[in-house]
């Protein structure tokens, strides 16, 4: 079909491939221009601030909203106008959207049935679907005899008994309570490895994201901002939005003054590695745990420093959060609660500081 | 009206709480909404019970020579009545144009009320409103215009002509009646509609999308059982009374239909056979109540 058809044949198909979409609701554009290819197999995070468009595009994956532009191949063929009935994909629903008027069963087969699967083989399959997600004992029931907890199962039971190529999920664990949410964190990458499908899932929690995701896609106002696995948008965020959204930061405004040395606000020059033109204004991302912390004087001949006062100590059990003030900026840093080492009182000067392969320039 | 019980005569004192002054303050407030509801009470019993009573009566007892109604000697002749081929033409009549009258609102009424149901609340209560526009004028008067539109030749001779039916007439014959009934009622049918599509989940339309439902089959499987209380409830307030509908089959039907209310009417009035009229109006009571109950039956199931 393409004129690049004869080279992509050797190439994994991407399982879904979005082309220059973009999704506008009257002038507001939900989605702005995404380009983006999510691996066979891969459990792929958006992550975002509510209203980024990250819902909005996995809708468009589903069907459940048309793209006003662009090309949305899902395995390989263009499936942008498709209704979602005619998908390979099958959703979980943030609110999970359970049929109240039928039992468990009921739910979960309803998918083969509208497939026009045979008798025999529906019990099967949606026996087979009940037991992987352990709802056993529970087909009679309907779902407001279920505790949240169970209904997410029969929702993740109703989409996998379809076998669907990709499965997407929005908001999954968004309607439980935290214990349950973290157990479930475990299961759903657990899940995914055992059904080996492609997980699309929508969340706002970058703690989820960088927990469950092998790769994610982190979204704001409609576009996407930086793709890459959970170590790679910790540790080099593009931006001083990404650097904010996942994870404390501290963010010392700078600009560039040559591929290795950028000037700090208050005038110093350190090194910080970018390759963005000279003059371009900088942040310079220093996570809290990251940061050390000594005597001004005390300071190792390998590390940057800044000097500050030291405003108040946090105490978190485990760890100790000290808020350090400058003229310019506010930094915290993290440590761990161990016994022995470096206990300053507030009110002391102290020296933050940094070896060069602890920080990232970021885009401002 | 407070729901707090005030406290009972005679005991002005703050005193300690005891189950005696509970009881006394429970025994008061309620005999206090038993007066409150008394006016309601009075009038439904004299001016609806009793008349009901004299109907029963009257259902039992002989017409006699004279065009009067004898009490004494009390039988079951006018409901023996009933059987009879003219009577029992117009019953199977009313309830087949009753039935046709709920079907046809019920198909048209149930994709409006989904159209306002899934409209932004502005557009909705503005739809809502030209939905009840027509009860603010007069019953009749809405009939008798009915007659004027449906009489004339104009209209309609073209209107059938263009269609290939040639020339027709309308007015006064069964469709012209069933065309004023589903106007007549169409309001009744799409308010609880509404009411019942409303309050469905929007996401289960599209979950059932989702898992390969066509449009139909999410209509089929998932819209019109979760809407059912409205489906049933619209049909009852339909069907019920159309059964017995006087004002417009006597408009627009003339006399070449006779339906089972124009029927009662000519029975007490004309034939002056007070007893097969009452024994008649109380076999329609008695099918209205099973509708009723039908509804209750499967409301409760569903809610």
């Amino acid at each position: 079909m393409s004129d690049r058809g004869d080279h992509q044949v050797s190439e994994q198909v991407a399982a879904v491939k979005l082309t220059s979409i973009t999704k506008r609701f009257g002038s507001v554009a939900a989605v702005d221009n995404v380009d983006l290819e999510i691996a066979d197999g891969e459990f792929f995070a958006l992550l975002g601030p509510s209203g980024c468009g990250k819902t909005t595009t996995l809708r468009m994956v589903a069907g459940l909203e048309f793209p006003t532009e662009g090309s949305l191949k899902i395995f390989g063929d263009e499936a942008g106008t498709l209704p979602p009935n005619r998908r390979p994909v099958n959703t979980v629903f943030q609110d999970y959207a359970l049929f109240p008027h039928m039992t468990v069963e009921a739910n979960v087969a309803f998918g083969l049935k509208m497939q026009r699967v045979a008798k025999q083989e529906i019990a099967g399959r949606v026996q087979e679907a009940i037991s992987l997600v352990r709802l056993e004992g529970l087909e009679q029931r309907r779902s407001q005899q279920l505790s949240g907890g169970q209904r997410q199962r029969v929702a993740l039971a109703r989409a996998l008994v379809n076998r669907p190529k990709v499965l997407l999920l929005d908001e999954p664990l968004g309607a439980l309570d935290l214990k349950l949410r973290q157990e479930m964190q475990g299961e759903l990458k657990a899940l995914q490895r055992e059904v080996g499908i492609t997980f699309v899932f929508v969340t706002h929690d970058q703690e989820e994201a960088l927990t469950m995701a092998d790769r994610i896609g982190v979204m704001n106002e409609g576009e996407l901002l930086q793709v890459g696995t959970p170590a790679e948008i910790y540790e080099h965020p593009v931006n001083r939005f990404v650097a904010n959204f996942i994870g404390q930061t501290n963010l010392l405004d700078a600009s560039v003054v040559s591929n290795d040395t950028v000037c700090l606000a208050n005038g110093v020059h350190i090194p910080g590695k970018s390759d963005l033109p000279v003059g371009t204004r900088v942040a310079v991302c220093l996570r809290p745990e990251r940061a050390g912390m000594h005597r001004p004087e005390e300071v190792p001949a390998d590390q940057q420093s800044v000097v500050g006062r030291l405003e108040s100590v946090t105490y978190l059990g485990n760890a100790l959060v000290y808020t350090v003030v400058l003229d310019w900026v506010r930094l915290e840093v993290r440590r761990e609660n161990q016994p022995g080492g470096y206990r300053p009182h507030v009110g002391e000067e102290v020296a933050v500081s940094w070896t060069l392969d602890a920080i990232s320039v970021v885009r401002a | 009206m407070t729901m707090v019980a005030d406290r009972p005569e005679g005991l002005e004192e703050a005193a300690v709480a005891t189950p005696e002054f509970e009881k006394a303050a429970e025994r008061a407030a309620s005999r206090r909404g038993f007066l409150l509801s008394l006016p309601a009470y009075a009038y439904l019993v004299l001016f609806f019970a009793v008349p009901l009573g004299i109907v029963m009566i009257y259902s039992f007892a002989t017409r006699n020579r004279f065009g009067g109604t004898d009490l004494s000697g009390w039988n079951l002749d006018a409901y023996r009545k009933l059987g009879e081929p003219i009577v029992r033409d117009i019953l199977f009549r009313s309830l087949w144009l009753a039935l046709l009258t709920t079907l046809i609102c019920l198909v048209v009424a149930y994709p409006f009320a989904y159209f306002i149901a899934t409209r932004t609340p502005l557009v909705r209560n503005l739809m809502l409103v030209f939905v009840m526009i027509p009860f603010w004028t007069n019953f009749l008067v809405r009939n008798y215009a009915w007659r004027v539109l449906l009489g004339n030749d104009w209209l309609f001779t073209n209107i059938s002509e263009a269609l290939g039916l040639g020339e027709r007439e309308l007015l006064f014959t069964t469709s012209a009646v069933v065309i004023g009934l589903v106007y007549g009622f169409l309001p009744f049918m799409v308010l609880p509609l509404y009411a019942s599509i409303e309050r469905i989940d929007l996401s289960l339309v599209e979950a059932s999308r989702d898992l390969y439902a066509s449009g139909f089959q999410t209509f089929r499987r998932v819209l019109l059982p979760l809407s059912l209380p409205g489906v049933i409830a619209g049909s009852i307030l339909v069907f019920v009374p159309s059964l017995g509908a006087y004002v417009t089959p006597e408009i627009l039907g003339g006399a070449k239909t006779t339906l089972l209310g124009s029927y009662i009417v000519t029975q007490f009035l004309t034939a002056r056979n007070w007893p097969v009229g009452a024994s008649l109006s109380f076999v329609l009571m008695a099918v209205m109540l099973v509708a009723t109950l039908v509804y209750f039956r499967t409301g409760g199931r569903n809610l």
